[in-house]
């Protein structure tokens, strides 16, 4: 037993991705098993080791954890990510919360057609434009501080980046109005954890291609 | 200020039921403020007292919570059912993201076209039969406790109880394979605070009827 934390899911972002950039700010060595086909995941079924038949999984600790949340809640917590108090607490949930829906408008895209696919640019960018970089831009203002919450970095500095990085690649000037996330964005990816990740080779995944698409059509018995 | 939490929504179950239920259990009196016209919510909008300019939304303890998760591990942690540690904390987080995917296709149930009712039924029995009720019919099983996690009443226990009652709305016999969680259901609405928030008059929620969808597609231009 490598005493690593291993994760199970497909070579690519989805919903694991977030997972990863958690694991590695905290400067925190994983392993990856990656689904490539159907048997591999009914072997998964069969051996009981998906709680509600359902990927992400990640064996760390002894459990076998599962739901997204529910894992990068336990991450955080353990490595010192999750601030000092129940009201640290409470606005890191709050920010992973508005980062997450945004993440997700994402995550999804690429399963769209050409046509809404279109429709779907136009709501990343006003989401982020309008709804959520604002917020935290205004959160960056009044703290004052380099991060978030508190005064160290947490999974809510963490999972901002993640967001901003994901919507940059879609659209590049997103960040034009946000002088303090930009400052903050150049900071972040400083941080010795982060900026490794950030390098080619590291277990960062790229966007989602066409053979990203076909391999989890293909283990989830999508027509 | 009363100090007691404060609850923006509609008048009727979504998002905010689970929230109820959880500070019902924990014996927290709240109160209400309700959105009965697009008018309400511009006026929490441009009041800028919705983060993320969405509700729920919980005046508590000087914060104006958003984000029905957050909302919700804020008063488990405070009120002492949220687990003794980590590892009884990520049970919970577990257990209630398994539930919350599942009152989360009863929750868009009503938002659906009439055409595909009978669809989405069979599939909330399927999901319930075979995805979710197993998994916590074994824990019972496993744990040989009365609660799920660590042999005290936390979150996930009355998440999953809300889950039941949710589903038996819709098929009055889903847990007739499932005696652990019959067994369950009975217990948990027998403690003394559950027992109050399943009486008449209570602040539960009655199930969506059309005049709530119709409000609610109003309000937020659905």
């Amino acid at each position: 037993m490598a005493g690593k934390p291993k994760l199970y899911y497909f070579n690519g972002r989805g919903r694991m991705e977030s997972i990863r950039w958690l694991l590695a700010a905290a400067g925190i060595e994983f392993v990856e098993e990656f689904l490539e086909t159907r048997e591999q995941y009914e072997k998964l079924l069969q051996d009981g080791a998906l709680l509600f038949q359902q990927v992400p999984m990640v064996e760390i600790d002894g459990m076998k954890m599962v739901q997204t949340r529910a894992i990068l809640g336990y991450i955080a917590a353990k490595h010192n990510l999750y601030g000092k108090d129940l009201k640290e607490r409470a606005l890191i949930d709050m920010y992973v919360e508005g980062t997450r829906d945004l993440i997700d408008l994402i995550r999804v895209h690429h399963k769209f057609s050409p046509e809404e696919q279109e429709k779907n640019l136009a709501l990343i960018n006003e989401r982020a434009t309008a709804r959520y970089f604002p917020v935290y831009e205004k959160v960056l203002k009044d703290h004052g501080t380099e991060f978030l919450v508190g005064n160290q970095l947490t999974w809510a500095d963490v999972q901002l980046i993640e967001a901003i990085l994901m919507v940059e690649e879609k659209v590049s000037t997103v960040l034009s109005k946000f002088p303090l996330l930009q400052d903050f964005k150049t900071r972040i990816c400083n941080i010795p954890t982060i900026k490794k990740f950030l390098q080619p080779g590291s277990q960062r995944k790229p966007p989602p291609d066409e053979s990203y698409v076909v391999t989890a059509n293909r283990v989830f018995n999508r027509k | 200020m009363s100090g007691k939490p404060k609850l923006h929504y509609v008048n009727g179950r979504g998002r905010m039921e689970s929230i109820r239920w959880l500070l019902a259990a924990a014996g927290v009196e709240f109160e209400e403020q309700f959105i009965e016209t697009k008018e309400d919510l511009e006026k929490l909008l441009s009041d800028g007292l919705l983060l993320f300019q969405q509700v729920p939304m919980v005046e508590i303890d000087g914060m104006k919570m958003v984000q029905t998760r957050a909302i919700l591990s804020y008063i488990a942690a405070k009120y002492n059912l949220y687990g003794k540690d980590l590892k009884e904390r990520a049970l919970i987080d577990m257990y209630v993201e398994g539930t919350t995917d599942l009152m989360g296709i009863i929750m868009y149930l009503p938002f659906q076209p009439p055409e595909a009712k009978e669809k989405n039924l069979a599939l909330i029995t399927d999901k319930a039969t075979t995805r979710y009720f197993p998994v916590y019919e074994k824990v019972l099983k496993d744990q040989g406790q009365d609660y799920l996690v660590g042999n005290h009443f936390t979150w996930a226990d009355v998440h999953l109880l809300e889950a039941i009652l949710m589903v038996e709305e819709y098929k009055s016999d889903i847990l007739s394979k499932f005696p652990l969680l019959q067994a369950f259901k009975g217990r948990i609405s027998n403690i003394p605070t559950i027992k109050k928030f399943l009486q008449p008059g209570s602040q539960r929620k009655p199930p969506p009827d059309e005049k709530y969808i119709a409000q609610v597609k109003q309000i937020f231009n659905i």
